[in-house]
């Protein structure tokens, strides 16, 4: 049973007005059904719900409708939209999705929030110190900020991360309160790149319940980490990895190179792809930098899409990455990503090479084409000259 | 019994016993189920007192139970076996009332059974 303050049950009961009232509304339907015995203040939220392509017309009236009289609490970041503005004529997008997504966009702005249009906001940002609650709903960003960043968020839905930034609370419940897994999964292939970490993610995502016990992990850099981070997100409910062995009693589960071939059965459908695409999750400076050194004097032989935050190609123009980028036939895309990207139809597009596992996820599930899984060196081996 | 949303409504029991996925399974429009093989297929939910398992699916079918609601054709209760959070969600921004029950509670409701429920009490009758 949630223990709500007397501003909390104000609120409830209409006393704090209407946008108020539906905001206590869900963080109490949430708590309830989360078995949150409070709620507790949080100082940042992270919200989804914001590609037209997820939330449709219902959504966009929504936000249209609260937007005169919601304000943010706390502050408050944003996932990918659909396109980028800035060059969203290149891609034969229909007006309504234009005007409805900008109508998104402007809603949000509206409400106060910073419109980061990114799934990596701890790359971003800076990051509060150890142990501070926020409501994070992208899954890859709350998974990263409860297994490398030291704060604390449960998996929240859309909504419940709209009502935490809100009210700038949220319900104290799940992996706020609890980290003690009960599964270890034992990291078995070897020579792992990011596409192995992103199965392994995937099939942690899988057999775990709120958080796993991951052992056998040797230095991973940015890239792994993400696409770790990215793959569990993707197939379960799973907030937190913890890095170890975990207690004597928890079950051990492998993850070998049958399990592995099992998720690249399920997820890689295609022998090759008609374009390329890099970032889902979007790529953040350090991974620019690398493309671009491996890219030297080279140059895509078809279609390469790389999504990033426009914060981070602000300052790859400035280093000359985006040139550079540019010079090897890349097309440059922020505000957007490849996870249920309307700019990837199977219309015009049979099958898509990535390095993501997020994004082959949904590139069979939602944009329903074809996906050929390689890592990003064999994907520059292979497509470039 | 639990109130995740509260309220206090009186009507006539619609009762499924399949999970339903707002998104896509429910017109948002006219409030009627379009799944073919959900046993509630061209039944309209309207003004009903819906009970059902839980919900599936997407999160995103929250929107879809504001929309039904926004269009006047949103039942006027919820009532499940278990809370899942699309279904949470949908209600509180719609502001439909929802409370889950037991499973011997979720068994004695049948279809067309006027039933009130008010939250403020706990209290569910039935007639």
């Amino acid at each position: 049973m949630l223990e709500l303050t007397k501003e909390e049950e104000s609120a409830l009961k209409g006393e704090q007005g209407e946008i108020m009232q539906m905001a206590h509304r869900i963080l109490v339907a949430t708590g309830e059904a989360t078995d949150a015995e409070k709620l507790v203040p949080i100082e940042w939220a992270h919200l989804s719900g914001v590609n037209y392509n997820t939330i449709g017309d219902a959504g966009e009236e929504f936000l249209s409708s609260i937007s005169n009289d919601a304000r943010v609490k706390v502050k408050t970041t944003l996932n990918p939209m659909g396109f980028d503005n800035d060059n969203v004529s290149n891609y034969g997008l229909d007006e309504n999705f234009i005007s409805k997504q900008l109508s998104i966009r402007n809603s949000y702005e509206t409400m106060g929030v910073i419109p980061s249009f990114s799934c990596i906001p701890y790359e971003i940002f800076d990051i509060p110190k150890d142990g501070t609650q926020v409501a994070f709903a992208e899954s890859n960003a709350a998974i990263h900020a409860n297994s490398y960043d030291n704060l604390k968020t449960n998996k929240e839905s859309a909504f419940s991360a709209l009502a935490s930034a809100l009210v700038g609370k949220s319900p104290y419940s799940s992996i706020r309160k609890e980290d003690s897994p009960n599964i270890t999964i034992r990291m078995k292939v070897n020579d792992p790149n990011e596409l192995t970490y992103g199965m392994l993610g995937f099939f942690a995502g899988k057999v775990g319940d709120t958080s796993v016990n991951i052992s056998g992990l040797g230095e991973m850099d940015k890239r792994q980490t993400k696409a770790m981070c990215g793959g569990m997100g993707t197939s379960g409910t799973c907030a937190k990895f913890l890095f170890g062995e975990g207690d004597s009693d928890c079950e051990k589960i492998d993850f070998d190179e049958k399990e592995m071939q099992n998720v690249y059965d399920e997820l890689n459908t295609a022998e090759k792809g008609d374009i390329i695409t890099l970032g889902s999750p979007q790529l953040g400076l350090d991974e620019i930098s690398d493309l671009t050194t491996k890219l030297k004097g080279r140059s895509f032989q078809k279609r390469c899409m790389v999504f990033m935050p426009r914060t981070v190609k602000e300052q790859s123009t400035k280093i000359g990455y985006t040139a550079e980028l540019e010079r090897a036939g890349c097309e440059i895309l922020s505000d957007c990503c490849t996870c249920l990207s309307p700019l990837i139809s199977k219309d015009n597009v049979d099958t898509v090479t990535t390095n993501s596992i997020k994004g082959a996820f949904y590139l069979k599930n939602s944009n329903g084409v074809g996906v050929n899984l390689k890592p990003l060196l064999q994907i520059v081996e292979d497509e470039t000259r | 019994m639990k109130v995740l949303v509260s309220g206090k409504v009186k009507g006539i029991v619609l009762k499924s016993e399949n999970p339903i996925n707002f998104l896509g399974t429910v017109d948002k429009k006219t409030g009627i189920i379009s799944d073919e093989n959900h046993d509630l297929y061209q039944k309209p939910i309207k003004d009903t007192v819906l009970v059902f398992p839980s919900g599936v699916g997407s999160s995103v079918g929250a929107y879809t139970i504001y929309s039904i609601k926004s269009n006047k054709t949103a039942p006027l209760a919820m009532i499940c076996k278990k809370a899942d959070l699309t279904v949470a969600t949908g209600c509180a921004l719609a502001n439909i009332p929802m409370i889950t029950i037991n499973d011997d509670e979720f068994n004695s409701i049948k279809n067309g059974m006027q039933i009130s429920i008010d939250t403020e009490s706990n209290q569910i009758h039935y007639q």
